[in-house]
């Protein structure tokens, strides 16, 4: 197995604070390896480091067998970065922007043309090419963005966030986009706080909290590590969310994490299930529905960290 | 060769910003022609006599005045790249790391270049007369983009220290009314104050001005012209290294 991205101790401190704080990690040629972490986790931290834009102040990271400090050219090289933010020009339309990227990675000028109308092809955009980045809708911007970092064809892709803010149906295009570059056997190191993001995409995953890692492995294997199962209620007035909550943690020993009017929270055994029915039947809460179904990764998270992954804390600001 | 084509590809990108950008390309050619015309129908009479007597005057206070105003965007620019992440993109590809700096160096001398000939062009529609040699006039030209070069430093400086491109405005503009103003781009030393009189003088803006007026309508040009050189270079050395410096440091704090 050869391993395309190799992290070894990896430390970045911001103002004092570690956001990265010893990260060790390896992903192997050709898969996805799925960042998975609230706001502040250090994620987009570890990407910048990757991607040469920052140096790491303690430990070392290769990216395609090259030290991103002492062969940071190198890296650029082999490299594709998809910011969180859209880093397109604005003020250039699709077209101009992919031309711009080709001519800077020496593409001659009808090769760096031909480049640019195949990306837009693939990417759906070729009725937009001619419109600057700034009338884009927010997924074709991402879109754009995308093919930006693929005009040299890199053999390792970073994707930072690829769907933050994105409708739901412009996530699922822009999956299937990352699904067709793992078939074409690009490395894809891929960050995001979206559990079923992860889930969808990546090979492993690793789950990062506070800039260490909590967690790492397939999806189902974290899913085991909570017990592979959660209960979900959902109750009639919102309301009396908090008294729900309560009489679930008292038979089941933990707290629910609350999401609108459904509560959930993992457990080991079905035979809660008539219990917490009578218990929330006693305190004349009314439940719309009830059930057993299998962890999802935000069960995952609150069961490894003690707190909701969706929870932004204070750094969001340096590493949102 | 490989490093002259990214450099290239980087300035045709800030050129062809400005297409899509009115504001930006109104500065470069409406704002110009209408301080021109503005400032010679309105203070020509009051300031020279008649709005014929002004034209020599003014002209190349307002080319000079043109030339500190369009440096702004370079800062601008800078920042919104900055901002936007865009530069970010640029530094994770294999090109030099100066050559976003000297692509859009580059590409706001070739706008200075064509303010500077729109001007000439409209300034010789209301009647200026040009007395000397194409020579220099090609000299003055070449000083007004020395100049320019050295003070986008500044505001490249600007652009690297503001939080967002309407700050980098803000800052530029403000920063050059007063050094435009309190020089003799518009108006003749003698009527100032007596204790504005040494700054005037000193002022590379007065400095470039008395040397284009010279270049253009003959006259001493040597020693305006030697002066604004030295302030161009004092610029360059002090704010070169110190741009660099700062962009550096934000960038490796982010």
């Amino acid at each position: 197995m050869e391993i395309a991205i190799r992290l070894q101790g990896l430390v970045r401190s911001y103002n004092g604070t570690r956001a990265v704080d010893g990260v060790d990690l390896e992903v192997p040629r050709g898969s996805i390896l799925g960042l998975l972490g609230p706001n502040g986790a250090g994620k987009t931290t570890i990407v910048r480091m990757l991607a040469t834009l920052i140096t790491p102040d303690a430990g070392r990271a290769e990216v395609g067998g090259f030290d991103v400090v002492h062969e940071a050219a190198r890296v650029r090289e082999i490299v594709g970065l998809t910011g969180q933010y859209a880093s397109v020009d604005e003020k250039l339309t699709g077209r101009e922007n992919l031309l711009l990227i080709a001519r800077l990675l020496g593409l001659g000028r009808r090769d760096a043309r031909r480049r640019a109308d195949e990306l837009l092809g693939q990417f759906h955009l070729q009725d937009a090419a001619n419109r600057p980045a700034q009338t884009y809708s927010g997924g074709m911007r991402r879109r754009l963005d995308l093919a930006a970092s693929l005009v040299g064809n890199p053999a390792i892709l970073f994707l930072d966030e690829p769907t933050t803010g994105l409708d739901p149906r412009a996530r699922r295009d822009l999956w299937r986009l990352v699904g067709e570059l793992r078939e074409q056997g690009t490395t894809v190191l891929l960050t995001t706080q979206y559990l079923d993001e992860a889930d969808a995409l990546a090979d492993r995953i690793v789950v990062l909290d506070r800039g260490r890692i909590i967690a790492e492995g397939t999806s189902a294997e974290l899913k085991e590590r909570v017990g592979g199962r959660s209960l979900f209620v959902v109750v009639a007035d919102s309301a009396r969310l908090d008294d729900a909550a309560e009489a679930i943690a008292r038979i089941v020993g933990e707290g629910p994490q609350a999401r609108d009017s459904t509560l959930s929270v993992a457990v080991t055994s079905s035979a809660v299930v008539p219990k917490v029915l009578r218990a929330l039947d006693q305190a004349e809460i009314e439940v719309v529905e009830l059930g057993l179904r299998t962890a999802s990764l935000d069960d995952v998270f609150l069961a490894l960290t003690g707190h909701a992954a969706e929870a932004t804390s204070e750094m969001s600001e340096e590493d949102a | 060769m490989k490093a002259l084509d990214q450099t290239l590809a980087l300035a045709w990108r800030s050129l062809v910003q400005v297409r899509r950008n009115p504001w930006e390309l109104g500065d470069y050619s409406i704002q110009p022609i209408l301080f021109l015309v503005l400032f010679l129908y309105v203070f020509g009479g009051a300031v020279a006599g008649s709005t014929e007597a002004y034209l020599p005057f003014v002209l190349p206070g307002v080319i000079a005045m043109n030339m500190l105003f369009v440096t702004v965007y370079v800062g601008h620019g800078l920042n919104t790249d900055l901002t936007r992440g865009v530069f970010d993109r640029f530094r994770a590809l294999p090109i030099p790391r100066w050559a976003p700096l000297a692509g859009r160096i580059l590409a706001d001398l070739l706008k200075q270049a064509l303010c500077i000939a729109l001007l000439l062009i409209v300034g010789v529609l209301l009647g200026f007369r040009i007395e000397t040699s194409v020579w220099e006039v090609l000299a003055m030209v070449a000083l007004v983009l020395v100049f320019a070069s050295a003070a986008s430093w500044i505001m490249v400086l600007v652009g690297v220290l503001s939080r967002d491109p309407e700050h980098v405005q803000l800052f530029g503009f403000t920063a050059l009314f007063p050094v435009t103003f309190v020089s003799t781009a518009f108006v003749p030393l003698d009527t100032m104050p007596a204790v504005l009189q040494p700054f005037v003088q000193a002022n590379p803006v007065s400095l470039l001005a008395d040397a284009s007026r010279a270049l253009l309508g003959g006259g001493n040009a040597l020693e305006p012209a030697l002066w604004t050189l030295v302030w161009a270079a004092a610029i360059a050395v002090i704010f070169a290294p110190l741009s660099v410096w700062a962009l550096n440091r934000r960038l490796a704090r982010g």
